[in-house]
Parts: C-alpha cells; sequence; structure tokens
C-alpha cells in the first residue's frame, strides 16, 4: 500500500472496503439503517469518531507504553463518543432516540479501534486523519447504499419524502415490508458483497 | 415476581436475541463462527462476562452515575450519566482482565479452553450492548442478573447455530463472488428471520 494522501482517503471506499472485505464495525451498522435520516446521521457520527481518534492516537504514539495501549485508545475513542452523543441529545434529539444505545456502540465499533491500532500507531496525523476520514467514508457509503434500499423499497421514502406513492395511500407502489425489518440488512449486504467481489475478482476469499 | 424474571429471560434469548435482533457483536459473530467448537468456547465466554458485567455495571449507574446518586456524599443533584459510556467500557475492560486472572490461577482447564477469547470479548458490542440496554430500560440489580445471563446466552446460542449451518454449507456449491462472507450474511438474515417468530410471543 503505497502511502500517498489520496491512496490513503480513497482506498478504503472500494479497494479495501472495511465492511465488505474487512468485515469490520458491522456491529451498529445494520440496525440503523432502516431510514435514511438515522443512516446519515451515524455515517457522520462514525466518520468524524474515526478521524478524530486517528488523528488523536497518532499525535501521542510515540509516547505510549504498547501495554497500555489499547486502554488509552479505547479513553480516546470513547471520550468523543461521548462528545458525539452529547451534541446529538442536544441539536437533534429525535434522531438521538431512535438511535438509542447504537451511538454508544460506535466505542466497540471495530473500525474505529483497528484503524487507531492498525494505521495510526504507525503514521504521521494527517495520514492518519485521511485515512479515518477514507474508512468512515467507506462505511458510510455500504450503509447508505442500504439504507436507501431499505427506505425506498421499504416504505417508499428518501429521507421521509414520498417518492414511491404508496398502494394504501392511493399510489401504485405496494412496500416490500420485509425490507424494514433488520433481516433485510443481512441480505442487502451479502448481495453488495457479491456485486463487489465479481467486480473485482481479487477480493473473493480463498478456500480454507 | 418469578414470572417477571422469566419474562425478562426468555424475552433476552429470544425475541430480543443480542446478535440476530439487534445486530450486535456481529464482528465476532461473524469471524469465529466458522468451527462449532470454538464458537461454542467463545458462546460460554460472553455468557460469562455478560452475567458480570450487566449487574456491576447496574451497581455503577444506580450508585454513582445516575441523577442524586450521590447524594450521600452531599453532592446533591449531581448528574454523571454522561461519562457512563466511558465507565462502563471501564469496567467491562477491568472485568475481563480480572477474570482472565482469576481463570488462569484457580481454573487453568477452562481458562486454556478460552484462551483467545477472554480478550476480544473487551470490544465486543453485545457486552456494551447489554450494558447499554440495561441503563436504558432502567432494569434492578435482579433483574440484571437475568438479563445480562439470558442475552448472553441468546448470543452464544446463535453463533453456535450459525457455526452449525456453516460446518454443513462446506458442503454446498456456492456460486464464487458469494463464497465465504456474502453467503454467511444471507444465512445469518435467513437465522433473524426465524428467530423473528418468536417475536409476537407475549408473557
Amino acid at each position: 500500500m503505497a502511502d500517498k494522501p489520496r491512496d490513503v482517503l480513497l482506498g478504503p471506499i472500494f479497494h479495501n472496503n472495511p465492511i465488505a472485505l474487512q468485515v469490520l464495525g458491522i456491529c451498529s451498522a445494520l440496525a440503523v439503517t432502516s431510514k435514511l435520516e438515522t443512516t446519515v446521521t451515524m455515517c457522520v457520527a462514525v466518520t468524524f469518531v474515526t478521524a478524530v481518534a486517528n488523528a488523536a492516537v497518532s499525535l501521542v504514539r510515540h509516547h505510549l507504553p504498547s501495554s497500555i495501549r489499547l486502554i488509552v485508545q479505547m479513553t480516546i475513542i470513547a471520550a468523543l463518543v461521548i462528545v458525539v452523543d452529547q451534541v446529538l441529545k442536544a441539536y437533534a434529539f429525535g434522531i438521538s432516540r431512535q438511535l438509542s444505545v447504537f451511538v454508544g456502540l460506535i466505542i466497540t465499533n471495530c473500525i474505529v479501534l483497528g484503524r487507531a491500532e492498525g494505521f495510526a500507531m504507525h503514521h504521521g496525523v494527517w495520514l492518519s486523519f485521511l485515512d479515518g476520514i477514507g474508512n468512515g467514508l467507506g462505511y458510510s457509503v455500504v450503509l447508505l447504499a442500504v439504507g436507501i434500499v431499505r427506505e425506498l423499497f421499504g416504505s417508499g421514502k428518501l429521507f421521509g419524502v414520498t417518492v414511491l406513492p404508496l398502494a394504501g395511500d392511493g399510489g401504485w407502489y405496494v412496500p416490500n415490508g420485509l425490507l424494514l425489518l433488520p433481516p433485510s440488512a443481512f441480505f442487502l449486504i451479502g448481495l453488495l458483497i457479491w456485486a463487489l467481489r465479481t467486480w473485482r475478482r481479487e477480493q473473493v476469499e480463498k478456500e480454507a | 415476581m418469578a414470572e417477571a424474571y422469566l419474562s425478562i429471560f426468555l424475552k433476552s434469548v429470544f425475541m430480543e436475541n443480542m446478535a440476530l435482533a439487534f445486530f450486535l457483536g456481529m464482528c465476532t459473530f461473524l469471524a469465529v463462527s466458522k468451527k462449532i467448537e470454538t464458537a461454542f468456547g467463545l458462546g460460554v465466554a460472553v455468557v460469562v462476562v455478560q452475567t458480570i458485567t450487566v449487574p456491576v455495571n447496574n451497581v455503577v449507574f444506580q450508585h454513582l452515575l445516575r441523577e442524586n446518586a450521590l447524594a450521600w456524599a452531599g453532592l446533591e443533584g449531581l448528574d454523571l450519566t454522561f461519562v457512563g459510556l466511558i465507565s462502563y467500557i471501564g469496567v467491562i475492560a477491568a472485568m475481563v482482565q480480572i477474570l482472565e486472572m482469576f481463570l488462569d490461577r484457580y481454573v487453568p482447564a477452562l481458562y486454556s479452553a478460552l484462551g483467545i477469547f477472554l480478550p476480544l470479548i473487551t470490544v465486543n458490542c453485545a457486552i456494551l450492548g447489554g450494558s447499554l440496554f440495561m441503563v436504558e430500560r432502567d432494569y434492578t440489580l435482579g433483574e440484571s442478573v437475568v438479563y445480562g445471563f439470558g442475552s448472553g446466552l441468546g448470543w452464544a446460542l446463535a453463533i453456535v447455530a450459525l457455526a452449525g449451518v456453516r460446518d454443513k454449507l462446506k458442503y454446498s456449491d456456492v456460486p464464487a463472488g458469494l463464497r465465504g462472507l456474502g453467503i454467511t450474511f444471507i444465512t445469518v438474515g435467513l437465522m433473524a428471520i426465524a428467530f423473528m417468530s418468536f417475536s409476537g410471543i407475549q408473557l
């Protein structure tokens, strides 16, 4: 992997996507995708936390004894998540209600810790920051794709605005209720991975 | 009273299964479910840690963080709930560490069986999620013990079941791009639908 800023920023989006390829950070991702509003909030929150946490960890990386580095990283991440949580509670209470515990669960989102541990510990502040943004975007792309499909075909809306008039309200579209249920997110991500791997052959897993 | 506990227990195992209804602990869920034995080991570890950390975090929440909880120390009206997240993760990390040392010293057989899974649990969202749900639903201490055990058990059940399915999946002919991660996601989706059939049950 070249350490060019552009590669660091854009690589994680398709090339090395944290969700589709590295199986990181799916934990809290799926339950928030039934509406675009919450999805976008979650994406912004995760991108912010990953980027800032990466920069902060990179800043202190030369002063960290390796035996306590995990605890320090956790503390940095937890502090940032608290900031996000408080901001959401203050300015977007409704969304914060809907996201319930999932904002807090960004702490245990493996992307954040994984990037802090895997990238920020060995790279400069600026590159780490970009890497954080890139991975946040990679995460967002998958989440948004799933969110758009689920909201559009599940309830005929995008951002709460009706796009496909529902049959129940005199329109023509009969919504697919399955898409509003949690399991649909699994199918969508499964299919997304399939598509991505058909496009980029080298990502297919080797036989174990 | 007993009925209320039973209801929380069954709810946390089946209707609100941590893995299949809330998608918590997915990273480990997908990564460690290749073999039944390892899945079972991890499942046991999660049950143990969950049963300990949820009640401990309950005590922390009820007696330290909650509004007016520190009134006995002359800190009337102090609301520390905003440091909740950092305290819970701290408690979890500490508990896992203590459990690891305890097992190493007194139950070496179990320690070597659980091995690498214990430290992994610190970053398992199901554990932190359990504590956060406990706070959100305002469980009492007794309820939180039951909830911790139940949600841990539900998670363990799900991962063992998935490992069993993946074991059989080795013999099937899956399209190339779907192999591995893709088919696992779809399998989990189908399992989640199956578990949803529990959701109509009223206790």
